[in-house]
Protein backbone atom coordinates (compact mmCIF):
# COMPACT_ATOMS: atom_id res chain seq x y z
CA UNK A 1 0.00 0.00 0.00
CA UNK A 2 2.79 2.40 0.98
CA UNK A 3 4.58 1.63 -2.24
CA UNK A 4 1.60 3.10 -4.07
CA UNK A 5 0.78 5.97 -1.73
CA UNK A 6 4.29 7.21 -0.95
CA UNK A 7 5.10 8.43 -4.48
CA UNK A 8 1.69 10.11 -4.66
CA UNK A 9 2.29 11.78 -1.30
CA UNK A 10 5.74 12.92 -2.44
CA UNK A 11 4.21 14.31 -5.62
CA UNK A 12 1.58 16.12 -3.57
CA UNK A 13 4.21 17.60 -1.26
CA UNK A 14 6.24 18.78 -4.24
CA UNK A 15 3.15 20.36 -5.80
CA UNK A 16 2.24 22.10 -2.55
CA UNK A 17 5.83 23.32 -2.20
CA UNK A 18 5.71 24.72 -5.72
CA UNK A 19 2.41 26.50 -5.06
CA UNK A 20 3.80 27.93 -1.81
CA UNK A 21 6.89 29.19 -3.65
CA UNK A 22 4.77 30.73 -6.39
CA UNK A 23 2.60 32.46 -3.80
CA UNK A 24 5.60 33.79 -1.91
CA UNK A 25 7.12 35.06 -5.18
CA UNK A 26 3.86 36.77 -6.17
CA UNK A 27 3.54 38.49 -2.77
CA UNK A 28 7.18 39.57 -2.97
CA UNK A 29 6.57 41.05 -6.43
CA UNK A 30 3.39 42.82 -5.31
CA UNK A 31 5.11 44.36 -2.31
CA UNK A 32 8.03 45.53 -4.44
CA UNK A 33 5.69 47.00 -7.06
CA UNK A 34 3.63 48.80 -4.42
CA UNK A 35 6.73 50.86 -3.60
CA UNK A 36 6.70 52.30 -7.13
CA UNK A 37 3.81 54.54 -6.14
CA UNK A 38 4.98 55.30 -2.60
CA UNK A 39 7.83 57.78 -2.24
CA UNK A 40 10.73 57.98 -1.82
CA UNK A 41 12.11 56.32 -4.94
CA UNK A 42 15.85 55.60 -4.98
CA UNK A 43 16.85 56.98 -8.37
CA UNK A 44 20.59 56.42 -7.85
CA UNK A 45 20.05 52.69 -7.26
CA UNK A 46 17.71 52.60 -10.27
CA UNK A 47 20.20 54.26 -12.65
CA UNK A 48 23.11 52.18 -11.41
CA UNK A 49 21.02 48.98 -11.93
CA UNK A 50 19.96 50.25 -15.35
CA UNK A 51 23.58 50.73 -16.39
CA UNK A 52 24.60 47.39 -14.86
CA UNK A 53 21.75 45.51 -16.55
CA UNK A 54 21.59 47.37 -19.84
CA UNK A 55 24.93 48.88 -20.71
CA UNK A 56 27.28 46.26 -19.28
CA UNK A 57 25.27 43.39 -20.78
CA UNK A 58 25.59 44.88 -24.27
CA UNK A 59 28.76 43.01 -25.35
CA UNK A 60 27.53 39.55 -24.42
CA UNK A 61 24.05 40.14 -25.84
CA UNK A 62 25.46 41.69 -29.02
CA UNK A 63 27.84 38.80 -29.68
CA UNK A 64 25.15 36.21 -28.95
CA UNK A 65 22.69 37.91 -31.32
CA UNK A 66 25.28 38.39 -34.07
CA UNK A 67 26.32 34.75 -34.10
CA UNK A 68 22.76 33.48 -33.72
CA UNK A 69 21.65 35.42 -36.79
CA UNK A 70 24.65 34.08 -38.69
CA UNK A 71 23.94 30.48 -37.64
CA UNK A 72 20.27 30.70 -38.63
CA UNK A 73 21.27 31.96 -42.07
CA UNK A 74 23.72 29.09 -42.50
CA UNK A 75 21.37 26.40 -41.21
CA UNK A 76 18.44 27.73 -43.25
CA UNK A 77 20.54 27.78 -46.37
CA UNK A 78 21.38 24.09 -45.94
CA UNK A 79 17.82 23.13 -45.02
CA UNK A 80 16.02 25.29 -47.57
CA UNK A 81 18.43 24.19 -50.28
CA UNK A 82 16.62 20.84 -50.36
CA UNK A 83 13.43 22.63 -51.39
CA UNK A 84 15.10 25.33 -53.52
CA UNK A 85 13.67 28.14 -51.36
CA UNK A 86 16.93 29.76 -50.26
CA UNK A 87 15.37 33.13 -51.02
CA UNK A 88 13.30 32.78 -47.85
CA UNK A 89 16.42 33.00 -45.67
CA UNK A 90 16.21 36.76 -45.09
CA UNK A 91 12.60 36.45 -43.94
CA UNK A 92 13.37 33.49 -41.69
CA UNK A 93 16.30 35.30 -40.06
CA UNK A 94 14.33 38.46 -39.33
CA UNK A 95 11.31 36.51 -38.11
CA UNK A 96 13.32 34.20 -35.84
CA UNK A 97 15.44 37.00 -34.43
CA UNK A 98 12.70 39.53 -33.72
CA UNK A 99 10.10 37.09 -32.48
CA UNK A 100 12.17 34.55 -30.58
CA UNK A 101 15.95 34.56 -30.58
CA UNK A 102 16.45 38.21 -29.73
CA UNK A 103 14.31 38.24 -26.58
CA UNK A 104 15.02 34.67 -25.45
CA UNK A 105 18.79 34.66 -25.95
CA UNK A 106 19.20 38.16 -24.54
CA UNK A 107 17.03 37.10 -21.60
CA UNK A 108 19.07 33.98 -20.93
CA UNK A 109 22.34 35.91 -21.16
CA UNK A 110 21.06 38.59 -18.79
CA UNK A 111 19.69 35.94 -16.41
CA UNK A 112 23.14 34.40 -16.19
CA UNK A 113 24.94 37.70 -15.85
CA UNK A 114 22.66 40.11 -14.03
CA UNK A 115 20.22 37.77 -12.25
CA UNK A 116 23.14 35.95 -10.66
CA UNK A 117 24.83 39.21 -9.68
CA UNK A 118 21.64 40.62 -8.13
CA UNK A 119 21.08 37.44 -6.15
CA UNK A 120 24.68 37.26 -4.94
CA UNK A 121 24.77 40.93 -3.98
CA UNK A 122 21.49 40.96 -2.08
CA UNK A 123 22.20 37.51 -0.61
CA UNK A 124 25.55 38.68 0.74
CA UNK A 125 23.82 41.72 2.20
CA UNK A 126 21.32 39.40 3.88
CA UNK A 127 23.86 37.05 5.48
CA UNK A 128 26.11 39.91 6.64
CA UNK A 129 23.23 41.78 8.33
CA UNK A 130 23.39 44.67 5.85
CA UNK A 131 19.68 44.30 5.08
CA UNK A 132 18.85 44.39 8.79
CA UNK A 133 21.11 47.44 9.07
CA UNK A 134 19.02 49.16 6.38
CA UNK A 135 15.89 48.51 8.44
CA UNK A 136 17.50 49.94 11.59
CA UNK A 137 18.40 53.02 9.54
CA UNK A 138 14.70 53.58 8.76
CA UNK A 139 15.12 52.44 5.16
CA UNK A 140 12.74 49.84 3.75
CA UNK A 141 14.97 47.18 2.14
CA UNK A 142 12.31 46.27 -0.41
CA UNK A 143 11.99 49.88 -1.50
CA UNK A 144 15.75 50.42 -1.52
CA UNK A 145 17.05 47.15 -2.95
CA UNK A 146 14.27 45.46 -4.89
CA UNK A 147 11.95 48.04 -6.49
CA UNK A 148 14.65 49.99 -8.38
CA UNK A 149 16.16 46.74 -9.69
CA UNK A 150 12.78 45.44 -10.89
CA UNK A 151 12.12 48.65 -12.78
CA UNK A 152 15.65 48.71 -14.21
CA UNK A 153 15.37 45.08 -15.39
CA UNK A 154 11.98 45.73 -17.00
CA UNK A 155 13.24 48.78 -18.91
CA UNK A 156 16.77 47.61 -19.77
CA UNK A 157 15.96 44.33 -21.48
CA UNK A 158 13.77 45.80 -24.27
CA UNK A 159 16.64 48.17 -25.12
CA UNK A 160 19.05 45.24 -25.23
CA UNK A 161 16.65 43.24 -27.37
CA UNK A 162 16.33 46.10 -29.84
CA UNK A 163 20.10 46.01 -30.25
CA UNK A 164 20.03 42.20 -30.42
CA UNK A 165 17.39 42.35 -33.18
CA UNK A 166 19.52 44.68 -35.29
CA UNK A 167 22.71 42.71 -34.74
CA UNK A 168 21.00 39.35 -35.29
CA UNK A 169 19.73 40.52 -38.66
CA UNK A 170 23.16 41.92 -39.43
CA UNK A 171 24.71 38.53 -38.59
CA UNK A 172 22.39 36.83 -41.04
CA UNK A 173 23.06 39.50 -43.66
CA UNK A 174 26.85 39.22 -43.29
CA UNK A 175 26.89 35.44 -43.70
CA UNK A 176 24.35 35.48 -46.52
CA UNK A 177 26.22 38.11 -48.50
CA UNK A 178 29.83 37.19 -47.71
CA UNK A 179 29.55 33.42 -47.65
CA UNK A 180 26.36 32.33 -49.39
CA UNK A 181 26.54 34.71 -52.34
CA UNK A 182 23.34 36.73 -51.82
CA UNK A 183 23.08 40.18 -53.32
CA UNK A 184 23.09 42.80 -50.52
CA UNK A 185 20.24 44.80 -52.00
CA UNK A 186 18.09 41.71 -52.58
CA UNK A 187 18.73 40.52 -49.02
CA UNK A 188 17.89 43.92 -47.52
CA UNK A 189 14.74 44.21 -49.61
CA UNK A 190 13.63 40.71 -48.57
CA UNK A 191 14.39 41.55 -44.93
CA UNK A 192 12.35 44.77 -45.03
CA UNK A 193 9.48 43.00 -46.77
CA UNK A 194 9.38 40.34 -44.04
CA UNK A 195 9.84 42.74 -41.13
CA UNK A 196 6.58 43.38 -39.32
CA UNK A 197 6.10 46.01 -36.63
CA UNK A 198 4.02 43.55 -34.62
CA UNK A 199 6.92 41.07 -34.45
CA UNK A 200 9.29 43.69 -33.10
CA UNK A 201 6.75 45.07 -30.63
CA UNK A 202 5.85 41.63 -29.29
CA UNK A 203 9.56 40.84 -28.98
CA UNK A 204 10.01 43.98 -26.91
CA UNK A 205 6.97 43.15 -24.75
CA UNK A 206 8.47 39.72 -24.16
CA UNK A 207 11.78 41.35 -23.28
CA UNK A 208 10.12 43.60 -20.70
CA UNK A 209 8.44 40.58 -19.09
CA UNK A 210 11.70 38.63 -19.13
CA UNK A 211 13.61 41.56 -17.63
CA UNK A 212 11.06 41.81 -14.82
CA UNK A 213 11.24 38.04 -14.17
CA UNK A 214 15.05 37.99 -14.14
CA UNK A 215 15.26 40.87 -11.66
CA UNK A 216 12.42 39.41 -9.58
CA UNK A 217 14.04 35.98 -9.27
CA UNK A 218 17.46 37.51 -8.57
CA UNK A 219 16.11 39.77 -5.84
CA UNK A 220 13.75 37.18 -4.35
CA UNK A 221 16.36 34.46 -4.02
CA UNK A 222 19.00 36.85 -2.71
CA UNK A 223 16.59 38.47 -0.26
CA UNK A 224 15.57 35.10 1.17
CA UNK A 225 19.01 33.51 1.24
CA UNK A 226 20.18 31.98 4.50
CA UNK A 227 23.23 30.24 5.85
CA UNK A 228 26.37 32.10 4.83
CA UNK A 229 28.39 31.56 1.66
CA UNK A 230 26.71 28.26 0.83
CA UNK A 231 23.27 29.85 1.13
CA UNK A 232 24.27 32.71 -1.15
CA UNK A 233 25.65 30.21 -3.68
CA UNK A 234 22.42 28.21 -3.63
CA UNK A 235 20.36 31.38 -3.96
CA UNK A 236 22.39 32.45 -6.98
CA UNK A 237 21.95 29.08 -8.67
CA UNK A 238 18.22 29.13 -7.90
CA UNK A 239 17.94 32.65 -9.31
CA UNK A 240 19.53 31.73 -12.64
CA UNK A 241 17.79 28.37 -13.03
CA UNK A 242 14.43 29.75 -11.89
CA UNK A 243 14.65 32.79 -14.15
CA UNK A 244 15.66 30.67 -17.16
CA UNK A 245 12.76 28.26 -16.68
CA UNK A 246 10.21 31.01 -16.05
CA UNK A 247 11.54 32.90 -19.04
CA UNK A 248 10.95 29.95 -21.35
CA UNK A 249 7.53 29.29 -19.81
CA UNK A 250 6.46 32.91 -20.30
CA UNK A 251 7.95 32.87 -23.80
CA UNK A 252 5.56 30.08 -24.67
CA UNK A 253 2.60 31.79 -22.98
CA UNK A 254 3.25 35.14 -24.67
CA UNK A 255 3.82 33.51 -28.06
CA UNK A 256 0.54 31.65 -27.63
CA UNK A 257 -1.19 34.86 -26.62
CA UNK A 258 0.06 36.98 -29.51
CA UNK A 259 0.67 34.62 -32.40
CA UNK A 260 -1.57 31.55 -32.12
CA UNK A 261 -4.48 32.34 -34.40
CA UNK B 1 20.78 67.22 14.98
CA UNK B 2 19.66 65.39 18.09
CA UNK B 3 16.53 63.29 18.33
CA UNK B 4 13.73 65.23 20.01
CA UNK B 5 13.36 64.01 23.59
CA UNK B 6 10.47 61.61 23.97
CA UNK B 7 8.47 62.04 27.14
CA UNK B 8 8.21 58.82 29.07
CA UNK B 9 5.28 58.66 31.50
CA UNK B 10 6.48 58.90 35.08
CA UNK B 11 7.48 55.53 36.47
CA UNK B 12 7.30 53.88 33.04
CA UNK B 13 10.48 52.12 31.93
CA UNK B 14 11.94 53.26 28.62
CA UNK B 15 11.66 49.66 27.41
CA UNK B 16 9.27 47.16 28.97
CA UNK B 17 9.04 43.58 27.75
CA UNK B 18 6.44 41.16 29.04
CA UNK B 19 5.93 37.48 28.30
CA UNK B 20 7.94 37.49 25.09
CA UNK B 21 7.84 34.15 23.28
CA UNK B 22 9.54 33.14 20.08
CA UNK B 23 10.05 29.68 18.61
CA UNK B 24 11.59 28.57 15.34
CA UNK B 25 9.78 25.34 14.53
CA UNK B 26 9.99 23.19 17.66
CA UNK B 27 12.98 25.14 19.02
CA UNK B 28 11.84 27.61 21.68
CA UNK B 29 14.25 30.53 21.67
CA UNK B 30 12.45 33.01 23.93
CA UNK B 31 10.26 31.54 26.62
CA UNK B 32 8.33 34.26 28.42
CA UNK B 33 10.94 36.98 28.80
CA UNK B 34 10.06 39.89 31.12
CA UNK B 35 12.48 42.80 31.18
CA UNK B 36 12.39 46.47 32.20
CA UNK B 37 15.06 48.91 31.12
CA UNK B 38 14.85 52.29 32.81
CA UNK B 39 15.64 55.45 30.85
CA UNK B 40 19.33 56.27 30.90
CA UNK B 41 20.29 52.74 31.94
CA UNK B 42 22.90 50.66 30.16
CA UNK B 43 21.62 47.11 30.38
CA UNK B 44 23.96 44.26 29.52
CA UNK B 45 22.43 40.92 28.63
CA UNK B 46 24.72 37.92 28.92
CA UNK B 47 24.14 34.30 28.03
CA UNK B 48 25.58 31.41 26.10
CA UNK B 49 25.36 30.93 22.37
CA UNK B 50 21.79 30.16 21.34
CA UNK B 51 20.31 31.47 24.59
CA UNK B 52 18.14 33.96 22.68
CA UNK B 53 20.04 37.22 23.21
CA UNK B 54 20.23 38.23 19.55
CA UNK B 55 16.64 37.14 18.92
CA UNK B 56 15.50 39.35 21.80
CA UNK B 57 17.22 42.38 20.26
CA UNK B 58 15.86 41.55 16.83
CA UNK B 59 12.33 41.28 18.21
CA UNK B 60 12.63 44.78 19.70
CA UNK B 61 14.03 46.10 16.43
CA UNK B 62 11.15 44.56 14.48
CA UNK B 63 13.47 42.32 12.48
CA UNK B 64 11.77 39.24 13.90
CA UNK B 65 8.10 38.99 14.84
CA UNK B 66 7.59 37.41 18.27
CA UNK B 67 4.93 34.73 18.72
CA UNK B 68 3.49 36.30 21.88
CA UNK B 69 4.16 38.99 24.45
CA UNK B 70 4.45 42.75 24.50
CA UNK B 71 7.32 45.13 23.80
CA UNK B 72 6.73 48.69 24.98
CA UNK B 73 8.86 51.71 24.26
CA UNK B 74 7.84 54.80 26.23
CA UNK B 75 4.68 52.96 27.24
CA UNK B 76 3.57 52.25 23.63
CA UNK B 77 3.22 48.61 22.63
CA UNK B 78 5.33 48.19 19.51
CA UNK B 79 3.54 45.06 18.41
CA UNK B 80 0.02 46.53 18.33
CA UNK B 81 0.87 50.11 17.35
CA UNK B 82 0.13 51.41 13.86
CA UNK B 83 2.87 51.02 11.27
CA UNK B 84 3.71 54.73 11.39
CA UNK B 85 3.85 54.68 15.18
CA UNK B 86 6.09 51.61 15.11
CA UNK B 87 8.38 53.36 12.65
CA UNK B 88 8.47 56.47 14.83
CA UNK B 89 9.31 54.45 17.95
CA UNK B 90 11.99 52.41 16.19
CA UNK B 91 13.45 55.56 14.68
CA UNK B 92 14.73 56.34 18.17
CA UNK B 93 16.92 53.24 18.06
CA UNK B 94 20.53 53.05 16.87
CA UNK B 95 22.12 49.65 16.38
CA UNK B 96 25.72 48.47 16.26
CA UNK B 97 25.83 45.05 14.63
CA UNK B 98 28.27 42.32 15.62
CA UNK B 99 30.22 42.49 12.36
CA UNK B 100 29.57 46.19 11.74
CA UNK B 101 27.20 45.39 8.85
CA UNK B 102 28.71 48.19 6.78
CA UNK B 103 27.37 48.52 3.24
CA UNK B 104 30.19 47.20 1.09
CA UNK B 105 28.89 48.95 -2.03
CA UNK B 106 29.61 52.33 -0.37
CA UNK B 107 32.70 54.03 0.96
CA UNK B 108 33.14 54.40 4.71
CA UNK B 109 32.08 58.06 4.54
CA UNK B 110 29.01 57.19 2.48
CA UNK B 111 28.06 54.54 5.06
CA UNK B 112 28.00 57.10 7.83
CA UNK B 113 26.40 59.73 5.58
CA UNK B 114 23.66 57.19 4.78
CA UNK B 115 22.84 57.07 8.50
CA UNK B 116 22.83 60.88 8.64
CA UNK B 117 20.47 61.25 5.67
CA UNK B 118 18.21 58.31 6.58
CA UNK B 119 17.58 59.45 10.13
CA UNK B 120 17.21 63.14 9.28
CA UNK B 121 14.85 62.61 6.37
CA UNK B 122 12.57 60.71 8.74
CA UNK B 123 11.76 63.67 10.86
CA UNK B 124 9.97 65.71 8.22
CA UNK B 125 12.89 68.10 8.35
CA UNK B 126 15.10 69.04 5.44
CA UNK B 127 17.28 66.11 4.41
CA UNK B 128 20.93 67.16 4.37
CA UNK B 129 22.45 67.20 0.89
CA UNK B 130 24.94 64.46 0.05
CA UNK B 131 27.83 66.89 0.57
CA UNK B 132 26.46 68.11 3.89
CA UNK B 133 25.89 64.53 5.05
CA UNK B 134 29.47 63.62 4.14
CA UNK B 135 30.72 66.61 6.16
CA UNK B 136 28.64 65.53 9.17
CA UNK B 137 29.94 61.97 8.65
CA UNK B 138 33.52 63.28 8.86
CA UNK B 139 32.73 64.78 12.26
CA UNK B 140 31.15 61.53 13.43
CA UNK B 141 34.21 59.57 12.31
CA UNK B 142 36.36 61.92 14.38
CA UNK B 143 34.03 61.37 17.32
CA UNK B 144 34.80 57.64 17.22
CA UNK B 145 38.53 58.25 16.95
CA UNK B 146 38.99 57.92 13.20
CA UNK B 147 40.55 60.41 10.84
CA UNK B 148 37.92 61.82 8.46
CA UNK B 149 40.17 60.74 5.55
CA UNK B 150 39.18 57.15 6.40
CA UNK B 151 35.83 58.09 4.87
CA UNK B 152 37.28 57.64 1.40
CA UNK B 153 38.22 54.01 2.01
CA UNK B 154 36.07 50.99 1.32
CA UNK B 155 34.85 49.01 4.38
CA UNK B 156 36.87 45.97 3.26
CA UNK B 157 40.07 48.01 3.66
CA UNK B 158 39.44 48.48 7.39
CA UNK B 159 40.43 46.29 10.33
CA UNK B 160 37.69 44.73 12.49
CA UNK B 161 38.12 47.40 15.15
CA UNK B 162 37.87 50.21 12.62
CA UNK B 163 34.76 48.64 11.10
CA UNK B 164 33.16 48.57 14.56
CA UNK B 165 34.01 52.26 15.02
CA UNK B 166 32.48 53.12 11.65
CA UNK B 167 29.41 51.06 12.58
CA UNK B 168 29.20 53.04 15.81
CA UNK B 169 29.53 56.35 13.95
CA UNK B 170 26.69 55.28 11.63
CA UNK B 171 24.56 54.15 14.60
CA UNK B 172 24.91 57.48 16.42
CA UNK B 173 24.34 59.51 13.24
CA UNK B 174 20.69 60.02 14.17
CA UNK B 175 21.47 60.81 17.84
CA UNK B 176 19.28 57.92 18.99
CA UNK B 177 17.50 57.79 22.35
CA UNK B 178 18.02 54.04 22.51
CA UNK B 179 21.13 52.15 21.44
CA UNK B 180 21.62 48.43 20.92
CA UNK B 181 25.01 46.76 20.77
CA UNK B 182 25.26 43.19 19.49
CA UNK B 183 28.45 41.65 20.89
CA UNK B 184 30.47 44.81 20.33
CA UNK B 185 33.88 43.34 21.23
CA UNK B 186 33.61 39.96 19.49
CA UNK B 187 36.62 39.31 17.28
CA UNK B 188 38.67 42.18 18.70
CA UNK B 189 41.87 42.02 20.73
CA UNK B 190 41.49 43.01 24.41
CA UNK B 191 42.93 46.49 23.92
CA UNK B 192 40.73 47.26 20.93
CA UNK B 193 37.79 45.77 22.84
CA UNK B 194 38.44 48.20 25.68
CA UNK B 195 38.71 51.08 23.20
CA UNK B 196 35.36 50.19 21.62
CA UNK B 197 33.76 49.84 25.05
CA UNK B 198 35.10 53.27 26.00
CA UNK B 199 33.66 54.79 22.83
CA UNK B 200 30.31 53.13 23.48
CA UNK B 201 30.17 54.48 27.03
CA UNK B 202 31.16 57.97 25.79
CA UNK B 203 28.55 57.97 23.03
CA UNK B 204 25.76 56.68 25.28
CA UNK B 205 26.58 59.26 27.96
CA UNK B 206 26.90 62.12 25.49
CA UNK B 207 23.54 61.30 23.90
CA UNK B 208 21.87 60.45 27.22
CA UNK B 209 20.63 57.26 25.58
CA UNK B 210 19.23 54.09 27.06
CA UNK B 211 21.38 51.15 25.97
CA UNK B 212 21.07 47.39 25.68
CA UNK B 213 24.21 45.42 24.91
CA UNK B 214 24.49 41.68 24.50
CA UNK B 215 27.86 40.11 25.04
CA UNK B 216 29.84 37.05 26.11
CA UNK B 217 32.72 39.22 27.24
CA UNK B 218 32.55 39.77 31.01
CA UNK B 219 35.14 42.56 31.03
CA UNK B 220 33.16 44.36 28.34
CA UNK B 221 29.88 43.75 30.19
CA UNK B 222 31.23 45.42 33.31
CA UNK B 223 32.70 48.34 31.38
CA UNK B 224 29.55 49.08 29.37
CA UNK B 225 26.70 48.25 31.73
CA UNK B 226 25.31 49.52 34.95
CA UNK B 227 22.59 46.85 34.96
CA UNK B 228 22.89 43.25 33.81
CA UNK B 229 20.68 40.26 33.10
CA UNK B 230 21.30 36.68 32.05
CA UNK B 231 19.33 34.65 29.52
CA UNK B 232 19.44 30.87 29.68
CA UNK B 233 17.43 28.68 27.34
CA UNK B 234 15.13 31.55 26.45
CA UNK B 235 14.38 32.60 30.02
CA UNK B 236 15.71 35.54 31.98
CA UNK B 237 17.20 33.81 35.02
CA UNK B 238 18.87 36.75 36.76
CA UNK B 239 18.88 40.56 36.82
CA UNK B 240 21.05 42.81 38.94
CA UNK B 241 23.75 45.44 39.00
CA UNK B 242 26.51 44.95 36.44
CA UNK B 243 29.03 45.28 39.27
CA UNK B 244 27.54 42.11 40.82
CA UNK B 245 28.09 40.03 37.69
CA UNK B 246 31.16 38.20 38.95
CA UNK B 247 29.62 37.57 42.34
CA UNK B 248 25.90 37.35 41.76
CA UNK B 249 25.06 34.56 44.18
CA UNK B 250 23.27 32.75 41.33
CA UNK B 251 24.97 29.44 40.56
CA UNK B 252 24.28 29.65 36.81
CA UNK B 253 25.45 33.23 36.48
CA UNK B 254 28.58 32.51 38.50
CA UNK B 255 29.39 29.45 36.41
CA UNK B 256 28.94 31.47 33.21
CA UNK B 257 30.84 34.57 34.29
CA UNK B 258 33.76 32.55 35.67
CA UNK B 259 33.76 30.15 32.72
CA UNK B 260 33.56 26.99 34.82
CA UNK B 261 32.96 23.66 33.10
CA UNK B 262 31.17 22.17 36.10
CA UNK B 263 27.90 23.62 37.31
CA UNK B 264 24.18 23.71 36.65
CA UNK B 265 24.64 24.83 33.02
CA UNK B 266 25.23 21.83 30.81
CA UNK B 267 26.45 21.95 27.24
CA UNK B 268 23.85 20.98 24.69
CA UNK B 269 25.71 18.77 22.28
CA UNK B 270 22.64 18.18 20.17
CA UNK B 271 19.15 19.54 20.50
Amino acid sequence: MNAVLDPIAALGRAALGLIKQAGALALFALEALSHLVRPPFYWRIFFSSLIETGFFSLPVVALTALFSGAVIALQSYVGFGQYHVQSAIAGIVVLAVTRELGPVLAGLMVAGRVGAAMSAQIGTMRVTDQIDALTTLSTDPMKYLVTPRLLAGTLALPCLVLVADILGVMGGFTVSVAKLGFSPSTYITATLDSLKTMDVVVGLVKAAVFGFLIALLGCYNGYNSRGGAEGVGSATTAAVVGASILLLLFDYLLTDLFFSQ
Amino acid sequence: MSTPPVSTPLGTPKIRIRGLHKAFGSKIVLDGVDLDVEAGTSMVIIGGSGSGKSVLLRCILGLIEPDAGTIEIDGENLLTASRSKQDALRRQIGMLFQNGALFDSMSVGENVAFGVRAKHSDRNGATPSRTQALQIAGGLLEQVGLDPSVGELSPSELSGGMQKRVGLARAIAGSPNIMFFDEPTTGLDPIMGAVIDGLIVDCVQKLGSTAIAITHDMASAQRIGNRAAMLYRGKLIWQGEASELMNSGNAMVDQFTHGRREGPITMELRK
